[in-house]
């Protein structure tokens, strides 16, 4: 029962999300000012050539520090819970 | 349809991901799904960012100056690194779920747990 | 369960061609397609071939879990670091304080298609370095962590 549901489910969202796929247009994005400045402006700013890093690093620092401690929290976690796996069993040491 | 194929593609995952979530039964296959889910909705956003004819936006030895946005690009990267912290994660609850159940079988686990 | 000689000797061959191979995406993040984290993810590929070829008792001996740890932290430390000495300067949280200063990465670019100077950039070398280097132990210590999950042969 929950299995027929979750199939008719997934039935609808897929006509729905094709119905939405085929009203995009690739290869012309629509709102492009904010890249325009990035790549006009980016090398004079910020004096690089790879305009990705220019992005990640400098105008959205705060996302990239985000994501590190994101990174980092996860590797804790990890870390965390094969130490108590470890414990656990007591044939290893650390 | 083919000048939108990529947005097609990305559909296609997207559905392939879900009903991996949701029909499968073995917890790795559905950390599968999460990272295929995943997958598409980079696609999605590296997709939007193309521009006809255009090339990385990277000044370095640039045959042109018609660049693809360099913005989802960069959100993309972001997206790719928190992908791999969460699958580390998911994975390494899979670990401990076979140690203490003895299998990775959804339903199975739901009964011994009672 | 350790893999044949072969295997081993050829993955000491290949541990430092991987390693520099990573180091050099590191360090030319800001002027080549790449940086901190495709770097990062590369030399822990390494580890992992290492760590594919050796069983993992030998392993323990090769790569230790704690410095891996310190090494992770002190990438974090130094990213929050040098976008913190902006503040001292007197200006905002991650303001790029080398651009365009003559100091250290601190030539400036004229627009349009280049050769490419690796002394450019301001800080964001040093970034991309600090992320390399986090996302270094990050990876390895993770996988290291996954195979230390595996029971015992015999148990």
């Amino acid at each position: 029962m929950r299995r027929e549901l979750s199939v008719l489910i997934m039935i609808i969202l897929a006509i729905f999300l094709f119905i939405m796929a085929a009203g995009f247009t690739f290869g012309s994005p629509l709102e492009t000012d904010m890249d325009d400045y990035f790549i006009m402006n980016g090398q004079e700013q910020i004096a690089t050539n790879n305009i990705v890093t220019t992005i990640v690093f400098d105008y959205r620092g705060f996302d990239t520090l985000g994501e590190s401690t994101v990174l980092f929290t996860a590797v804790i976690g990890v870390a965390l819970m094969f130490r108590m796996i470890v414990r656990g069993d007591s044939d290893e040491n650390e | 349809m083919l000048w939108n194929l990529p947005y097609i593609v990305v559909v296609l995952l997207a559905i392939i991901g879900l009903a991996t979530i949701l029909l499968k039964r073995n917890l790795i296959k559905i950390f599968l799904g999460v990272s295929i889910l995943t997958s598409a909705v980079n696609l999605f956003i590296i997709v939007l960012g193309y521009r006809e004819n255009s090339i990385a936006p990277i000044y370095t030895y640039a045959p042109s100056l018609n660049m693809a946005l360099p913005t989802p690009q960069a959100l993309c990267l972001t997206s790719i690194v928190i992908g791999v912290a969460t699958s580390a994660l998911m994975l390494s609850f899979a670990v401990i779920i076979h140690r203490y159940y003895g299998t990775v079988n959804v339903d199975e686990i739901r009964e011994l747990k009672e | 369960m350790r893999m044949s000689k072969i295997v081993r000797f050829c993955a000491d061959m290949l541990y430092p061609a991987i390693v520099i191979f990573g180091l050099y995406v590191i360090m030319h993040g800001h002027i080549t397609p790449g940086g901190g984290f495709q770097g990062g993810a590369v030399v822990a590929t390494a580890a992992a071939l290492v760590i594919v070829a050796y069983s993992y008792e030998e392993i323990q001996g090769m790569l230790s879990k704690f410095l891996l740890q310190i090494q992770e932290s002190a990438g974090l430390v130094m990213f929050a670091g040098v976008a913190l000495i902006a503040i001292g300067l007197g200006t905002t949280f991650f303001y790029n304080y080398l651009a365009n200063s003559g100091l250290l990465f601190g030539m400036s670019v004229p627009f349009g298609p280049n050769p490419g100077e690796l002394n450019t950039g301001g800080f964001l070398p040093l970034m991309n370095i600090a992320v390399g280097i986090e996302v270094w132990g990050g990876l390895a210590i993770v996988i290291l962590y996954l195979l230390s999950g595996i029971p015992k042969e015999g148990t």
